[in-house]
């Protein structure tokens, strides 16, 4: 969703207060519960850690893991590792680009999907892969794009 | 579980655990690391415990979920003590009859086991396997065995001995001329003499000192690092506190990329449990030594794996490399003594001192002594997580454990050293693989990736990848890297679009020589070499891109056409169907064409067309034939197999 709940946010910041060095730690906690982390989430935290805002923005944009923009329903990760490069990962990122007609980064206008590209998802041996939601489809093909993610409504 | 206190009581301990475990009894091992979720060990675990609640076997039968096995290509593996017969591919579907049969009746499944393609045999065992056969798994052992989030599996293989050894038998002195003795080198990266680091960041004035482990892992097609913290993540807390018992260090940290989170999970498990048994926190095993762990999560940053980018981001700051004139060693975190290693690195050591600097010594080459872990993956059959001694051939390892390349194609190089490694050509498959080898060959040993490429990859295409990969993760910090890499990506952008011009090559390479020599770390110095390095072996495919305009392995889509054979095709509809664009003019019984106007070059078609007909081709270099004339598109179906064309 892309609402986030200021309260949770609160409740994240809570346990990382008095530390010192926290901030990638806080955000990383922030992303993973709402996905992407979100301007009122940032003000919250910069007013409550006392760290300057800009701050919170470098480190927020460094870091891959780390999303300014709020995402879709669906988030697939496309694997660019070299081992699935090789075995044709770019052919199929192409085709879902075109069949959803966004780019990697970007994210539908009916928030349906987001779309990303990841660096080895750790099972090589299944290459060329896409990680959606939580769902790992090895082996494909660019003929096989299309069924997969009419799978995800 | 009260602590341990002493040599005498982890002894006493293992040998209740031991004592308590009966070795007759049935055991199913199931390898549950991140692969194999992908592959679905969750719903083969659920199935075994189902079922064994069905037949009432739950308290005959142990069930224990181990760590990677490394043989990734055929999982999720099953393995049942105390046979060892080991089952490939397990399917939730294939459970009930593996307790009905192999538990209850002791037989085997041969369906399950696997099968060698050249002599036709199965083999029970998993050593019998080629892919293991040929190797000699030290670090990875505990990863078949060891349930990563039950310390005792691990306690049961002799773990912490080497531990509680030096802390109660050796002092920091002599664990540092062991380490020196067995020259262990890193495995992260440069292969650094391991002992010689630890005995600066010991040396170096300031308190505290800190010990980190790395576990970013940003090779992006390498995951050893990653397998070894989710197999088994004590045998890297182990060693972790041996080096900071030889440092003096009571801090540590573990850093591990989020992205990885059963690892940073089992690793969790793992802190809390030693924690428990006392071989972390005060006065471990009753020597007074005192060591504690944080566990911190990297946000994924290539460069954040660079040792003093690392250490920025652990203070919690954007995780950039700093000035290379200070060293690390002597102000790295919160500007004191700091030592940085890899995981593998930290696995090792425990294995040094449970068996000598000369047992270690015995393994490997001249200057590069014990295993290494090498991702093989890419385009060779078994791909997975092989250890091997230093010095095996890369010809060994691609062939005799690989299994050789796929769909019998022919081998064209092998990637090592990650992205900033090189291309390996085929006349060099015979060269040992170590530390000092790879680099003459102008590659690296790197953390361990070794990517294998047949015919069908472009050398020049990969070489813009990692260019492109690289110049995503610079930090941007320096210019030689900076702009080096942004004019290398153009110029390889340019070629594989059919734009390259003459002295794009000459450019590449002077571009190289500067990044090498000024940039600020060790992302900038190496990034030329995928690019050096190919266009050292494989100049010839950078000339063809060139002048003539063509990929020899038909993979730039800027320089390929698709093209349907008409003799071979068998009008089956598929490649019409399936193209996105309607740019295949099919129809039944009508040989297709392609309308090279519409056509975005997908290769749908090409994938989709039977291979027993192989119609769908690709051209690259010379135009693409004429349309064949309508009148002569029919088929007419003949007797028997084949069509005859009117
Ligand atoms: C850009 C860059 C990325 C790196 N990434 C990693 C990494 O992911 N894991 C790692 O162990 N070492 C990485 N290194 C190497 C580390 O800087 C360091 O040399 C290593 O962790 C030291 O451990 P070792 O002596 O045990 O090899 C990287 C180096 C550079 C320049
Ligand atoms: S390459 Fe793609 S667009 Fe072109 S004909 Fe084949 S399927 Fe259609
Ligand atoms: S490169 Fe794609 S999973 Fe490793």
């Amino acid at each position: 969703m892309a609402e986030i709940n200021l309260k949770r946010v609160d409740e994240i910041i809570e346990g990382y207060k008095g530390e010192e060095g926290v901030l990638i730690q806080l955000l990383l906690d922030i992303q993973n519960e709402f996905n992407w982390i979100s301007p009122e989430a940032i003000a919250r935290i910069s007013e409550q850690m006392r760290i300057p805002k800009s701050q919170i923005y470098r480190i927020a944009s460094f870091y891959k893991a780390m999303s300014l923009k709020p995402v879709g329903r669906h988030i697939i990760h496309v694997c660019m590792g070299t081992a699935c490069q090789v075995r044709g990962a770019p052919k199929i990122l192409d085709r879902i680009e075109e069949n959803l007609k966004i780019k990697e980064g970007e994210t539908t206008s009916d928030m349906r999907f987001s779309l990303k590209r990841v660096n080895c998802l750790g099972c090589c041996a299944m290459g060329p892969v896409i990680l959606v939601d939580g769902t790992y489809h090895g082996k494909i093909t660019s003929a096989m794009v299309e069924s997969i993610l009419g799978q995800y409504e | 579980m009260p602590r341990i206190r002493s040599k005498a009581d982890l002894k006493a301990l293992r040998k209740t655990i031991v004592g308590h475990r009966d070795l007759n009894k049935p055991y199913i091992t199931l390898c549950s690391g991140t692969a194999c979720h992908a592959t679905g060990s969750d719903v083969v675990a659920a199935a075994i415990q189902e079922e064994l609640e069905k037949q009432g076997l739950t308290e005959e039968v142990g069930v224990r979920r181990t760590g990677c096995h490394g043989f990734c290509e055929r999982g999720p593996i099953i393995i049942i003590y105390p046979e060892e017969i080991c089952y490939l591919n397990v399917t939730p579907e294939d459970v009930p009859e593996i307790i009905e049969k192999t538990i209850k009746e002791k037989q085997i499944i041969d369906r399950l086991l696997y099968l060698d393609s050249e002599t036709g045999e199965r083999k029970v065992h998993e050593q019998d396997i080629p892919f293991y056969k040929y190797q000699t798994r030290l670090v990875f052992s505990g990863n078949l065995w060891v349930d990563p989030t039950n310390i005792e599996d691990y306690i049961a293989l002799g773990g912490y001995r080497a531990l509680a050894k030096v802390l109660n038998e050796m002092t920091p002195e002599e664990v540092l001329e062991e380490v020196k003795r067995a020259n262990l080198r890193g495995r992260g990266g440069g292969g650094f003499p391991a002992g010689w680091k630890w005995e600066s960041t010991r040396d170096a004035a300031g308190e505290p000192k800190y010990v980190i482990v790395n576990c970013d892992e940003g090779d992006p097609g390498a995951y050893m690092d990653r397998s070894i913290m989710e197999g088994n993540p004590h045998r890297v807390i182990e060693g972790l506190a041996i080096v900071a018992y030889a440092i003096g260090s009571h801090h540590g940290f573990f850093y591990v990329r989020q992205e990885y989170p059963l690892a940073v999970n089992n690793l969790a498990i793992a802190l809390e449990q030693a924690k428990e048994y006392g071989f972390l926190g005060a006065d471990i095993l009753g020597s007074g030594f005192e060591f504690d762990v944080i566990v911190h999560r990297g946000a994924g940053a290539f460069v954040s794996g660079e040792s003093s980018a690392l250490m920025n981001a652990i203070e919690g700051k954007v995780g950039e490399p700093r000035p290379k004139y200070i060293h690390t060693s002597e102000s790295g975190v919160w500007d004191k003594p700091s030592n940085l290693n890899n995981v593998e690195t930290y696995a090792i050591v425990p294995l040094i001192f449970e068996k000598g600097a000369e047992w270690f010594c015995s393994i490997g080459t001249e200057g590069s002594k014990g295993t290494k872990i090498f991702s093989l993956v890419g385009e060779v059959n078994n791909t997975g997580l092989v250890e091997v001694p230093m010095g095996t051939t890369l010809r060994d390892i691609i062939y005799k454990i690989g299994g050789g390349i796929r769909s019998g194609k022919r081998f064209k190089g092998v990637q090592t050293g990650g992205p900033s490694g090189g291309i390996i050509p085929e006349q060099y498959l015979d060269s040992p693989v170590d530390f000092d080898e790879l680099t003459k060959l102008g590659s690296m040993m790197g953390s361990g990736g070794m990517i294998v490429m047949d015919e069908n990859t472009c050398i020049v295409d990969l070489a813009r990848y990692f260019v492109d990969f690289l110049c995503e993760e610079s930090c941007g910090k320096c210019v030689p890297c900076r702009e080096g890499l942004r004019r290398m990506r153009e110029i390889l952008e340019g070629i594989v679009a059919g734009k390259g011009k003459e002295g794009d090559i000459a450019m590449l390479e002077e571009i190289g020589a500067v990044m090498k020599k000024a940039s600020l770390c060790a992302l900038g110095t190496t990034a030329a070499n995928p690019a050096l390095s190919t266009i050292r072996y494989f100049r010839d495919e950078y000339e063809a891109h060139i002048k003539d305009k063509r990929c020899p392995a038909l993979v730039c889509k800027a320089l390929i056409s698709y093209y349907i054979e008409p003799e071979k095709c068998t009008a089956c509809l598929l490649c019409s169907k399936n193209c996105p664009e309607d740019a295949i003019d099919g129809g039944k019984k009508m040989i297709h064409v392609i309308d090279q106007s519409k056509c975005i070059k997908c290769g749908i078609c090409y994938d989709v067309c039977p291979s027993k007909a192989g119609a769908v081709i690709k051209i690259s270099g010379t135009p693409v034939p004429a349309p064949i004339p309508e009148a002569k598109r029919k088929i007419a179906r003949g007797k028997g197999k084949g069509e005859r064309r009117v």
